[in-house]
């Protein structure tokens, strides 16, 4: 234990001290989070973006005082039904208005509860209004206008929502894959493995060293992920979040020895780093860790399925997002434990002592 | 019983035999010296012995036992210091240190105390990679003797270092074998060797060529000795008239070769020529050169 606890704590220092590598486990993938969440995430807008459905008469009759109040609160176009409600499903507008005889239909999205909430109520503050108007000059009428509410089929998440879990993979496979590369290589390089193994305490030691520092990395920067996420950008985590625990652990694991596999085939600790980078950031783009992939073409969708961090970045969404239990767990830490598994193999075949 | 007990050590890579039928034995307290041009199998000799490699063939004992498999208890009471400098990235002397007492179930006070031996103290907050080449080789040798071992085995520990800290650290290796330890160290500075060894191998091309003690090693070369005369003392023909001598070269002032190098001097000295003048006896770089050869080698 004592020889484990040193060796962890010497591998910890080195990487602590280690500005560039701290920098790009955690302060890089952040620098993306907040700028995805910038740019997305503009729900202070401070008009609401309502496309109007062929012509609302109820809206065009609007004049004076009621004509500037609703201008002020919505940003209005004209659009076919069908083209309106494709808007809404995407998150394009934030409600959609229709009108059939004195019936108002709001429709908008379950997505961002918030922003359809202020449509619905603003909108209702409009009907009364006019009710109120006719109802002033022909004492009791009917309220001639009715405001329903309808839901559109949610298509598309709040984009934080979208891009926290595929960040946070391609954050824990960048950290775990240029870890185990920089390692490898850079204690070959300098005889300390070969040094290593002159100690006399047995190889599972130094390498579950290693594991362990990595996974408390990883589990550092999901900590911090999902901290600032809900803490500055409205991400909304589901019951079962915490599940994303064991994922982390198993997606590590995984891009470990994809970081092995690239130290074991390269000769310096640059050719390494450079290759964990040539590994690693393809498979980010082609698994949706930084833009969805349902435009994609279906042939880079079934690549996609090919690559581990694919079924970490769905597991992590269905888990920490979607609401979704244990069984979208179990297949995803299969198929990472078993890439762990392949991918070890191959490096300990590839790798060579002499450079 | 020897510390060491090597038999018929062969590998091979490809083609090339890089160590060939290598046979010797270090006795215990014995500081032993294996020489040899650059690529000429030292280091991995070194590493089949400590166990970081295994032979096609051949046999290796160290302190009785075998170094492979990989064996704890043997690895215990052995130290050992590699070519490269093995640290861990970004930590500071004192912590390599520790991290190595901690690694050897030894106190970190025993490491702290190494720090001093070695003489860095002052640079005990210092990270590794801020040492300079001598402070980083004592301080990679303290990590090879922090856990008190019986048999040391240093890999070219003064290569690249200026001749101050050469020296600083002959004195360090000297003191080492005075507490009985057993030494083996890599060496392509035969000035060290003959000053630190007791007895050296000289290796070229995998295989052993000779192997006794300094002194033993240049008598057997049998090579005359060279007097060095200032310009002016006496001119060449004079010189070759000289009983003795066996061959006079012209440079800047005249160098005598001669077997008989006391009856050269004492004709000299009668006859006030020795303003100047300067002996120079063969020592083990003159057998190292002779057994491997003069061309340059990179």
């Amino acid at each position: 234990m004592s020889a484990f606890g040193a060796l962890a704590v010497a591998i910890l220092k080195g990487f602590w001290r280690d500005k560039a590598s701290v920098f790009f486990a955690l302060v890089f993938p952040l620098m993306f989070l907040v700028l995805f969440g910038a740019i997305f995430n503009d729900t202070d807008a401070s008009k609401s973006d309502l496309v109007l459905i062929d012509d609302v008469a109820f809206v065009e009759e609007l004049e004076g005082e009621a004509r500037d109040a609703f201008d002020d609160q919505f940003e209005t176009r004209e659009l076919s039904r069908e083209e309106a409600l494709e808007e809404v499903r995407k998150g394009d507008a934030d409600a959609a208005l229709e009108q059939s005889g004195d019936e108002l239909v709001v429709h908008f999205t379950g997505t961002d509860q918030t922003a359809a909430a202020r449509t619905t109520s603003v909108l209702g503050a409009f009907v009364d209004a006019a009710n109120t108007a006719v109802l002033t000059t022909q004492a009791g009428a009917d309220p001639p206008y009715a405001l329903v509410t309808e839901q559109v089929e949610d298509d598309s998440l709040q984009m934080i929502d979208y891009v926290t879990p595929g960040l946070l993979g391609w954050a824990i496979a960048m950290s775990a894959a240029f870890g185990a590369a920089a390692t490898l290589q850079g204690w070959r390089q300098s005889k300390l493995l070969r040094r290593l193994q002159l100690a006399p305490m047995p190889t599972r030691t130094i390498v579950g060293a290693r594991v362990v520092v990595t996974l408390a990395i990883a589990l550092v920067q999901t900590a911090v992920f999902l901290g600032l996420g809900t803490a500055f950008f409205g991400l909304t985590l589901a019951g079962n979040w915490w599940m994303a625990v064991p994922l982390v652990v198993c997606g590590t694991l995984c891009f470990m020895a994809m970081g092995l596999l690239a130290g074991a085939v390269t000769k310096s600790v640059e050719g390494a780093v450079n290759m964990a980078n040539f590994l690693v950031l393809p498979m980010a783009f082609l698994s949706g860790s930084f833009f969805p992939l349902d435009e994609a073409p279906g042939w880079l969708r079934s690549i996609s399925l090919a690559m581990p961090l694919r079924h970490l970045n769905d597991a992590m969404m269905d888990v920490m997002i979607r609401g979704e239990g244990a069984a979208a767990v179990l297949w995803p830490v299969v198929i990472m434990l078993g890439f762990a598994l392949v991918l070890t193999a191959v490096a300990a075949k590839l790798f060579r002592w002499e450079t | 019983m020897g510390a060491i007990e090597v038999e018929g050590l062969t590998i091979r890579y490809g083609a090339t035999t890089a160590v060939d039928d290598v046979s010797f034995e270090v006795a215990e307290g014995e500081l032993f010296g294996l020489l040899g041009p650059n690529g000429a199998g030292k280091t991995t000799t070194l590493e089949l012995i400590e166990g970081l490699r295994r032979p096609d063939s051949g046999s290796v004992r160290l302190l009785g036992s075998s170094p492979w498999p990989r064996d704890p208890a043997l690895l215990r009471r052995v130290g050992v210091q590699l070519q490269a400098s093995a640290f861990f990235e970004k930590l500071t002397a004192r912590e390599q240190l520790r991290t190595f007492a901690r690694l050897y179930e030894v106190p970190v006070a025993t490491a702290d105390e190494w720090l001093e031996r070695v003489g860095l103290a002052e640079k005990a907050a210092t990270p590794v990679e801020k040492l300079s080449g001598g402070q980083a080789q004592r301080l990679s040798i303290a990590c090879a003797l922090v856990h008190d071992p019986e048999l040391v085995f240093l890999d070219e520990p003064t290569a690249a270092l200026d001749p101050q800290a050469r020296r600083n650290l002959w004195d360090l290796i000297a003191g080492l074998q005075t507490s009985g330890r057993t030494i083996v160290l890599t060496t392509h500075y035969m000035d060290e060797a003959e000053v630190l060894c007791d007895r050296v191998a000289i290796m070229d091309a995998g295989r052993i060529l000779q192997l006794d003690t300094p002194a033993a090693l240049v008598r057997g070369l049998d090579a005359p000795v060279r007097i060095s005369v200032a310009p002016g003392q006496l001119t060449a023909d004079e010189a070759a008239a000289l009983d003795g001598v066996d061959e006079v070269a012209e440079g800047t002032g005249l160098v005598l070769t001669t077997r008989r190098p006391a009856d050269v001097l004492t004709r000299l000295a009668a006859d006030h020529r020795l303003d100047g003048l300067q002996v120079r006896a063969a020592t083990l770089e003159d057998v190292f050169l002779a057994l491997t050869g003069r061309e340059y080698r990179a």
